[in-house]
């Protein structure tokens, strides 16, 4: 479980939410819960081989995944999932 | 007239209608302006550019903004100067340098910041703002004090204390942040999106980061219309190496080179700072980031948004990305000054100190005409130096006192 933070972009496809509370223990099942819930989502952050795109930047509790153990990040309750645009770097507060 | 026609992802293709975005809606790629080239090539000649300003707005066509009426935005026509002092130290031939501290705050940053002020101008913004390590903070306060725009600069806070004075110096807004480049870019992305502001690497980065091929332009120019074989550039975010790159090219696009230029790019980080050349000596694609650590503050940024564009250039052009200590940094600096008289600053000690790794490696040949860009004045960086230059020695004013310091030199008579 995870609170995730949706850009701006992406906020069409979850009703507008600009964050969402998700089930799951890794960043990467979080992420493909939301594909699940919002169909849709998915495309837009993973290439076609399954691949985080690489301008969307993903940070855990304002870490980037990439310092992490990537998809395989675990989370827990208090984590906070933030999705942003790569070429600022931007990491959305809401 | 300009003739910049529609922002376009770089990622997918999608296009855009030109206005104040950067990312792509679809897949978050950066957005690139694209050009009518057909009609720049009937627009544009030699003979008109050598007509035009002594500034970039002599390729205006080429840039995706009006030239601004003034003087106000005025950068760049930098001197490109023969090395030959440095070139026979390195065991080089035929060796250039695009001499970049001539600029009006002293780095290329004022190449960027002209064309990406003249946008935010053309938008209606009346706020310039950026996230800077230091030379984007000069050159955005001082353009905006000249425009008459207010200006907001956000700076790491452990920036070289020269680099904050000579942008509080224009009365804008310098804002201190408690953290490295990449989190003061952080921070600005979300202010982007909360005040309207035209935040020159944020928000208007498309038009702005065209602004670097003004250095391509010249340099070719310089040359009487010819371009260099190998270059060596300095990488930050990458955005200047890719451009440069870019530049090139489109000058055979609209006839005026014409032969399809042929140019080897080579890149320069610091080992502190250095993904693009672990990245490419490695022999992966991904850009891995890191955590900054060098005294090469103007190139610390350890998540370069254009990595991925400049490795590819850098490989598509059978170039080399090599990485260069501090002490290999402050001895760069050095070797600079000492043999051509030009003062740069870390960036250019890490240009020189790559350039020489590189010779030494048979990557820059002694048969190549090579062109090192030198993007910032050393007066920017004192504190690099500083613990490494000091007075030869001090004496009592006598004669005496002279001839006992140097007795080996030999008096005029």
């Amino acid at each position: 479980m995870a609170t995730v933070r949706i850009p701006t972009q992406l906020r069409s496809l979850v009703d507008g939410a600009s964050e969402l509370t998700v089930d799951g223990d890794t960043v990467g099942d979080v992420l493909k819960a939301l594909d699940a819930a919002h169909p849709g989502f998915g495309e837009r952050l993973f290439d076609e081989n399954g691949k985080l795109r690489r301008f969307v930047n993903v940070f855990v509790d304002d870490e980037d995944l990439r310092f992490l153990q990537g998809l395989d990040t675990p989370l827990t309750e208090r984590s906070v999932v933030s999705i942003v645009p790569a070429v600022a770097g931007g990491c959305e507060r809401v | 007239m300009s003739l910049g026609t529609a922002l376009r992802c770089r990622e997918c293709g999608r296009e855009y209608a030109i206005a104040p975005i950067y990312t792509c809606e679809w897949c978050f790629g950066p957005l690139e302006t694209t050009y009518d080239y057909d009609a720049i090539r009937g627009s544009l000649t030699r003979e008109s550019i050598a007509a035009g300003p002594a500034s970039i707005w002599r390729y205006g066509p080429l840039l995706p903004v009006e030239a601004p009426k003034g003087n106000a935005l005025n950068a760049g026509w930098t001197p490109l100067i023969r090395a030959e002092r440095l070139a026979a130290e390195l065991g080089l031939g035929e060796l250039w340098l695009k001499d970049d501290t001539r600029n009006p705050t002293n780095s290329f940053k004022d190449r960027v910041v002209a064309v990406a002020l003249g946008k935010a101008l053309e938008f209606g913004f009346k706020t310039a703002a950026c996230a800077s390590t230091g030379n984007l903070a000069n050159a955005v306060a001082a353009a905006a004090a000249r425009t008459g725009l207010d200006s907001f600069v956000f700076v790491p806070s452990d920036l070289e204390a020269g680099k904050i004075l000579t942008t509080a110096v224009y009365g804008g807004n310098v804002v201190a942040i408690d953290g490295n480049y990449d989190d003061v870019n952080r921070l600005c992305a979300e202010l982007a999106a909360e005040y309207p502001w035209a935040f020159v690497n944020v928000n208007v980065r498309p038009f702005y980061a065209e602004g670097s091929k003004t250095l391509a332009y010249e340099t070719a120019e310089q040359l009487g219309w010819e371009t260099p074989d190998h270059v060596v550039v300095p990488i930050a975010s990458g955005s200047l190496l890719t451009k440069i790159h870019k530049g090139f090219q489109e000058l055979h696009k609209v006839g005026l080179l014409d032969e399809e230029p042929v140019v080897r790019v080579s890149g320069a980080q610091a080992t502190g700072c250095s993904p693009v050349a672990k990245a490419f000596i490695d022999g992966v694609d991904d850009v891995h980031p890191v955590r900054p650590d060098t005294i090469a503050k103007s190139l610390a940024i350890g998540n370069p948004a254009d990595g991925y564009y400049a490795l590819d250039v850098i490989r598509s052009t059978g170039g080399a990305c090599g990485s260069v200590s501090d002490d290999e940094i402050v001895e760069g600096i050095r070797l600079l000054a000492r043999t051509e008289g030009v003062f740069g600053e870390t960036a250019a000690g890490v240009t020189i100190a790559t350039l020489k790794r590189l010779a030494e490696d048979g990557v820059v040949r002694r048969d190549e005409r090579v062109v090192a860009y030198i993007t910032g004045h050393g007066l920017k960086t004192l504190d690099a130096i500083e613990p490494h230059v000091r007075v030869t020695t001090t004496i009592p004013p006598s004669l005496d006192a002279f001839r006992a310091a140097f007795p080996a030199v030999a008096e005029e008579v």
